[in-house]
């Protein structure tokens, strides 16, 4: 009994560990170096004439990251050429979730024509660094200097089902705000996602 | 306007007063379901979102039913509101139920607005699921991820009304 109170505890510890860390809106956000599905290791700093960066978290298996690949492209191919390309990083550990592996990734990036690079979080450091609790979570960074800030977390859209029935296309707006050096609004979103699958 | 509402709203209780079964599953919107979520009294509910997509959710649901099992007899109702679809009403929600000998109450929310509503089930969800919330008039817990069975037990064993 007293145990099982104690692991309750620990667990709600943990919990509040996890969702307490991450970056909000404002943060400077840290670059990393994640293995392409080419095999090439990339980093935001590659990236030297963006203006920002999309950095969306989705992986291979949730059936709301599948529902927004066409979506995720649309974005890359409307954007990289005004200085926002598209990174989508995998978040999830490869052995809870076997479908979200770096050999499926390297698949499905090549089944969807990914115009992006698609990115391996080994270890999930830079998950939990960014503080992403389900996928797709996008983070929009602005590049000032040579720093990258973050102006926008949430959602892509306010309508996962139906890409015909989207009303407010919420980083479309939040990047058309940043080239107009305006500040997104809203500049944080909440959408139903499937949970980081996280190494036990 | 006020009176059609009050209808519904008769009508929504109506049906959970009579108890529905598994695969008569509502299809609601968020203001529709709001009511049944606000509803802190003597009983005890534990209110469960989930989909048949998703694997903690899909995991944790015998202990759910194990759960329901023990306690539904007593001041007590478990919820269970599906993120699927309503195209998948049909051929993954009733199978699921069935599959499963789910007879706690079955909601499907079929609405979009989810940056609109997540906020007003708890400020605390960012929206991954699946997410249990068990509460009565005193008491109050919300958990995003999974619940074990021992967990649950722990909870309710506390906090049920007699």
């Amino acid at each position: 009994m007293k145990r099982s109170f104690l692991v309750l505890i620990l667990s709600i510890l943990s919990f509040s560990f996890i969702y307490a860390d991450g970056y909000k809106v404002g943060d400077k956000a840290t670059d990393f170096s994640l293995k392409n599905v080419d095999g090439t290791m990339v980093r935001m700093n590659d990236f030297e004439d963006a203006r920002g960066i999309v950095v969306i978290f989705t992986c291979n298996h949730c059936p709301y990251s599948v529902l927004y690949e066409d979506r995720i492209i649309a974005l890359d191919k409307k954007y990289k050429e005004k200085g926002f390309p598209v990174l989508a990083i995998s978040p999830n550990d490869p052995v809870k979730q076997p479908e979200d592996s770096y050999e499926n990734m390297i698949i499905r990036a090549e089944e969807k024509g990914f115009t992006f690079p698609y990115l391996w979080d080994e270890g999930q450091r830079i998950t939990k660094v960014y503080g992403a609790s389900r996928t797709p979570h996008v983070f929009l960074l602005e590049k000032v200097d040579s720093e990258y800030f973050v102006r926008y977390i949430g959602a892509i859209d306010d309508n996962s089902k139906s890409p015909a029935d989207v009303e407010e296309k919420f980083v479309e707006n939040a990047i058309n705000a940043l080239l107009a050096n305006e500040k997104p609004d809203p500049d944080f979103t909440k959408a139903i996602g499937c949970t980081i699958k996280w190494a036990e | 306007m006020k009176t059609l509402r009050l209808i519904l709203l008769l009508f929504i209780l109506g049906t959970f007063a009579a108890g529905i079964s598994a695969q008569n599953v509502p299809v609601l919107n968020f203001a529709q379901l709001e009511p049944i979520l606000n509803n802190r009294n003597d009983t005890t509910y534990v209110i469960n979102f989930w989909a048949t997509w998703c694997k903690p959710c899909v995991k944790e649901m015998p202990d759910l039913m194990k759960i329901n099992q023990k306690f539904k007899n007593r001041k007590f109702k478990m919820i269970l509101v599906s993120m699927d679809f309503d195209i998948h009403l049909q051929t993954k929600v009733i199978p699921f139920i069935n599959e499963q000998n789910i007879d706690a109450d079955v909601i499907l929310l079929n609405d979009s607005k989810q940056h609109e509503w997540i906020n007003k089930v708890n400020e605390d969800w960012t929206g991954a699921i699946p997410i249990t919330v068990i509460h009565n008039k005193e008491f109050y817990f919300f958990r995003e991820g999974e619940i074990t069975f021992d967990e649950l037990n722990e909870l309710i064993t506390k906090n049920i009304q007699q």
